[in-house]
């Protein structure tokens, strides 16, 4: 599948975005949340402008971006649909809660708001997560580790954030840390399982089920129906070289999971330096990430490419 | 609203029969004929006279080979939108635009509602669906719901463009739904496939397979007489030619 920038920046900025909302949201209506208001409500702000940057970026995916409040209509069917009603719900608690902390303004009913927050935040990422999941004609997507992923990435990218925050004004302990480089740990024992099973998986559908030609002999191509690629090969035909994409695993693996989980134990264990380590711990997270989503697409077969050659998808 | 019919009082569709498809592009090139100006207008191309053609086309047809030697065969596949009873392409439509007629089974895209996410095409095993990257939206076949109905045309053109310009007759337009429609019929005598059966979209579309030639069937190479070589009779005209023969096959 052709990895879309702007699909990448979504799914990656309003993941972090929404893993941050839920960890603050959690803690507040746990009344766990360290810091103080400003703390909270600068934190609420940086999730809310990630998920927004992300919405945006997914926008920009669309042929016709000025129709787009059509897409809340079809959430009986939909996946795409539910994952746009859900971003939208969320922005009420968010809002409700960002509006307490701005005004300083607090009511026992704001936990239970935080809760329904955190919630909110949880149901959009694993939507995100199902618009891929749920699609039959991509093997390696249709796996229920991928929406499971899709809400592990945004925990673990979400957590990262929160504890670079509130490092920033020294309010994260060692206990945080650790529980963050375990989150981490934990995205990355899903990833490789994943991986795993995707290379267990050579796929059900053959060229010779496509065409109905089996009782023929093999299926091979002769002629193509076009001298250049058209819209389906360029967007369900997109291959990465199997060299490219192992090199780019590695990647993924020392950028996503390793520095960062490494960086932040340390954190917790030298207790100095905690917002570096955090900072470290971003950074690479962010191009860990990015490269991740690339993958997710360049790695993913269609089924119609058994029309164009494939042996078997 | 993308969920599916329950049923459809009619499911019109396309047999096309692979023995006698020559591969020509007609019903390709009738198909973008008639579109781009009906239903789907435009279906935009990109750089149509340079070195990187590309273009929104609703009907594509592919040429195969199959088995080996004395049963080798080439096949003419022409693919397009099947136009199915349980397809995800519609189910997955965020806005609606993407949607199956309950009347006729006919799935349609709608262009003034469809936002151009391309999730529909992605969710297509088929490969039917085309963007059109001028107009925004996504492109299928319509199976010509703009001609099947249309009064204003001749009876004889209220049929898809594509089955219209076909040559060979190697394409059929009828109701699946009625057991004793000619297509129908056709399906059951010539044991028509669908495509993918094991995806469990249910196409309404069907192929008719190429007949089988078994090695029986299939003639020797024959040897035509004039081409027999006689054996020498020792004369020596014969030497002489046989003389000249190795001098000249040096």
């Amino acid at each position: 599948m052709h990895p879309a920038y702007s699909v990448i920046l979504f799914t990656t900025a309003s993941g972090a975005g929404y893993g941050l909302l839920f960890w603050m949201s959690l803690g507040y209506a746990f009344g766990a949340l360290p810091g103080g208001r400003l703390l909270a409500l600068g934190a609420i702000i940086v999730a809310l402008a990630l998920i927004t940057v992300g919405l945006l970026a997914s926008m920009l995916h669309l042929g016709r971006p000025e129709r787009a409040l059509g897409s809340f209509s079809q959430w009986r069917s939909s996946w795409l649909s539910r994952e746009g009603v859900a971003a939208v719900a969320t922005y009420v608690p968010a809002g409700l809660l960002g509006l307490s902390l701005l005004f300083g303004y607090h009511n026992d009913i704001f936990h239970v708001i935080a809760a329904i927050c955190a919630i909110f935040a949880a149901i959009t990422v694993y939507c995100t997560g199902m618009i891929y999941g749920s699609l039959r004609t991509i093997r390696q997507w249709n796996k229920p580790l991928v929406p499971v992923f899709y809400l592990a990435a945004s925990a673990a990218s979400g957590a990262v954030l929160f504890g670079f925050l509130y490092s920033l004004f020294g309010h994260t302990t060692p206990v945080i840390e650790f529980l963050i480089a375990l989150i981490i740990t934990g995205a990355g024992v899903v990833k490789m399982v994943y991986w795993r099973q995707c290379a267990a998986d050579k796929g059900q559908y053959t060229a010779e089920m496509a065409t109905g030609l089996g009782a023929f002999g093999k299926v091979r191509p002769l002629d193509p129906p076009h001298t250049m690629p058209n819209f389906v090969m360029r967007e369900m035909g997109y291959q990465v070289g199997r060299k490219h994409a192992d090199k780019l695993r590695r990647l993924v693996l020392v950028c996503l999971f390793i520095v960062p989980a490494i960086a932040i134990a340390l954190a917790a264990l030298a207790g100095a330096a905690i917002f570096l380590l955090f900072a470290v711990a971003l950074v690479s997270m962010g191009a860990g990430l990015i490269a991740e989503r690339w993958l997710f697409f360049a790695e993913a077969e269609h089924v119609s490419m058994l029309f164009y050659g494939a042996e078997r998808a | 609203m993308t969920t599916l019919p329950q049923t459809t009082a009619k499911k019109l569709g396309l047999v096309i029969d692979l023995d006698i498809c020559v591969g020509c592009q007609a019903c390709a090139t009738s198909c973008k004929e008639w579109n781009t100006s009906g239903h789907s207008a435009p279906l935009s191309d990109h750089d149509p006279y340079g070195a990187d053609p590309s273009g929104a086309w609703l009907n594509r047809v592919h040429s195969y080979e199959l088995g080996e030697g004395a049963e080798g065969r080439t096949v003419h596949f022409p693919r397009s939108c099947l136009h199915c009873e349980e397809p995800d392409c519609v189910t997955v439509c965020p806005t609606g635009a993407s949607y199956k007629r309950e009347e006729d089974g006919i799935v349609l895209v709608n262009p003034d509602t469809c936002i151009g996410c391309k999730l529909c095409s992605w969710a297509c095993p088929y490969g039917a669906r085309e963007y059109d990257y001028d107009d925004g939206v996504m492109k299928k076949c319509t199976l010509c719901v703009d001609r099947i109905y249309n009064e204003t045309l001749a009876e004889e053109d209220r049929e898809p463009a594509c089955v219209r310009a076909c040559p060979t007759g190697a394409r059929a337009f009828g109701d699946l739904a009625d057991p004793d429609s000619a297509v129908s019929k056709n399906v059951a005598a010539r044991e028509g496939f669908d495509l993918l059966a094991e995806f469990g979209y249910k196409p309404t579309n069907k192929y008719l397979p190429p007949r089988k030639t078994t090695s029986a069937h299939v003639n020797p190479i024959p040897v035509l007489k004039s081409e027999t070589v006689s054996k020498p009779n020792g004369s020596m005209a014969d030497k002489l030619f046989a003389w000249a023969d190795q001098k000249l096959s040096r």
